[in-house]
């Protein structure tokens, strides 16, 4: 069995523990535990029933534990024994450890950093490294997110918007380390769509399977950023775009348009145009005015400007751009590649110079750097 | 082994041995070659075993002090174009000072306009060290 139908169980055992009595944060130390000590024993001697072995080692971790505590405070045992297991509700378990995880009493931060363990069944040194800060500070926050949780009783129903955007924050802030953040919180939200019937699941699973798919070109080698437009699209994924848009497909057969829905269907125009000239720039615009409509965020309104742009001409483009805050992430980038295709290469040339000075990331603002450096070594007339 | 900070400035420090013009008046393949340098240079400490930390830090940014009780801070910025202005830094673990003036000064030859060193001003910072077991 390998590590990550492993950390499938995880969920699930948690569950059982919690059913049985124990609090969550006792449960999801326990798991942990049993966790290390399967990785260890199981490939000598792998158990013939991975998730009953689980659940018994983690139930004696957590007694082992807890009459530990309770000698050590000089209390009474309270905990003795095994109980009879309640019924088995492995489904609705891990749909409340989603919610309970994403609770919003947590700051995003501990949010994604509680789901990557005790959902996920990452270590604490794992989720350190992918984040890049010291483990000690991520075993606080994680720790810190237990305690704030504890009262949370696991069968209220939460708000399956606040698990998405968990789960879109692990997929989209992944850094380095031994983990692959993005593939994790595939892993997740696939879990959680077989879990739940909700088109706004299969839209946000969607939108990661049409990224993902994209991954493997969007940087060369040497960490350079490959723009969509310069990829090479005979090495996208074709077997995650097309799961990707066949869960679309059947999200958007609801009827209930959501904002992930319409961010995977921008994305699957791309990803349908076998080369950029055929992409269907009209129909991306029209769903940026979904987008639009449905969030009434800034960003949407700016990656419209940019698609209107291709659609009907870099002035449209510009002039949608006219209504928006300059201070807006990525204004001056986008801003320079319309005045660009407008045929204004000096004023692109400065505003790429000046998106460079407030890029967000390294690799975005050496692109930049060599853009506004592309237009300046042009010879002018 | 002892830890050196080196310290890259956006501006700042003694007056410049060559003013290059700013990157984005460098050509395409001038800035490739540049950022190509900063990454093989990143990897190589790396591959030396004396790289402990490498960061870059952007432009913006503000002075901030406290204002008193029940007050917000005071912030100063944007930063004066005249100051100084740390651009980031390289956290190294060698054997000697010498080392660390060493890669500085291999740091400050990355290429600029016509694949010439820029001779770039690095800032080299020893950081304390722990009291020794034996004390001599």
């Amino acid at each position: 069995m390998n590590g990550e139908l492993l950390r499938d169980l995880v969920p699930a055992v948690i569950g059982v523990l919690v059913r049985r009595g124990a609090d969550f944060a006792s449960a999801e130390d326990a798991v942990q535990d049993a966790l290390v000590e399967a990785v260890r024993g199981w490939p000598e001697s792998p158990p013939r029933d991975p998730r009953g072995w689980l659940i018994t080692v983690a139930w004696r971790r957590f007694l082992d534990a807890a009459r530990a505590d309770t000698s050590r405070r000089q209390r009474e045992v309270r905990v003795e024994g095994e109980p009879v297991p309640g019924p088995v509700e492995a489904v609705d378990d891990t749909l409340q450890l989603y919610f309970l995880c994403a609770h919003p009493c947590l700051t995003p931060a501990s949010s994604v950093a509680l789901t990557l363990r005790a959902v996920g069944g990452l270590t604490t040194r794992q989720i350190a490294r992918a984040y890049l800060v010291p483990e000690a500070t991520m075993a606080q926050r994680i720790s810190r997110a237990k305690r704030k949780v504890s009262g949370v009783r696991l069968n209220q129903p939460g708000d399956v918007a606040t698990v998405l955007r968990v789960l879109y924050l692990v997929f989209n802030e992944g850094h380095s380390g031994d983990v692959d953040l993005a593939a994790e919180a595939i892993r997740l939200t696939r879990q959680l769509a077989a879990q739940i019937d909700h088109e706004e699941v299969a839209g946000l699973l969607a939108l990661m399977l049409l990224h993902h798919a994209r991954r493997p070109v969007r940087t060369s080698p040497d960490g350079r950023l490959v723009p969509l437009a310069e990829q090479d699209r005979s090495r996208w994924n074709r077997h995650l775009i097309a799961e990707g848009v066949e869960v679309l497909q059947n999200a958007l057969a609801r009827d209930r348009l959501g904002e992930f829905q319409a961010q995977a269907a921008i994305a699957a125009l791309h990803a349908d145009a076998r080369t950029v000239e055929e992409t269907d720039w009209r129909q991306i615009v029209e769903w940026y005015d979904e987008l639009v409509r449905l969030t009434d965020s800034p960003v949407a309104r700016l990656n419209r400007a940019v698609a209107l742009g291709e659609a009907d001409g870099p002035r449209t483009g510009l002039a949608a751009l006219a209504g928006l805050d300059p201070a807006l992430p990525r204004y001056a980038a986008v801003a320079a590649y319309l005045h660009e295709r407008a045929g204004d290469p000096v004023t692109a040339a400065r505003l790429y110079a000046e998106a460079a000075r407030s890029a967000p990331s390294l690799p975005e603002r050496d692109h930049l750097t060599r853009q506004a450096a592309r237009l300046n070594s042009q010879p002018r007339r | 082994m002892a830890k050196y900070l080196l310290l890259k400035h956006y501006r700042g420090g003694p007056a410049p041995a060559v003013d290059w013009a700013p990157m984005d008046q460098w050509t395409p393949d001038e800035v490739d070659a540049h950022m190509r340098f900063m990454h093989d240079f990143g990897a190589r400490l790396e591959e030396t075993g004396e790289l402990v930390d490498a960061q870059a830090l952007s432009p913006d940014g503000a002075f901030v002090r406290y204002d008193g009780e029940g007050r917000p801070p005071v912030t100063d910025g944007p930063f004066v174009e005249t100051k100084d202005l740390v651009a980031g830094w390289y956290v190294v673990d060698v054997e000697s000072w010498d080392r660390a003036v060493e890669l500085a000064g291999e740091l400050s030859a990355a290429p600029g306009p016509g694949g010439r060193p820029i001779h770039e001003w690095l800032e080299v910072r020893p950081f304390y060290g722990v009291p020794a077991a034996v004390p001599e």
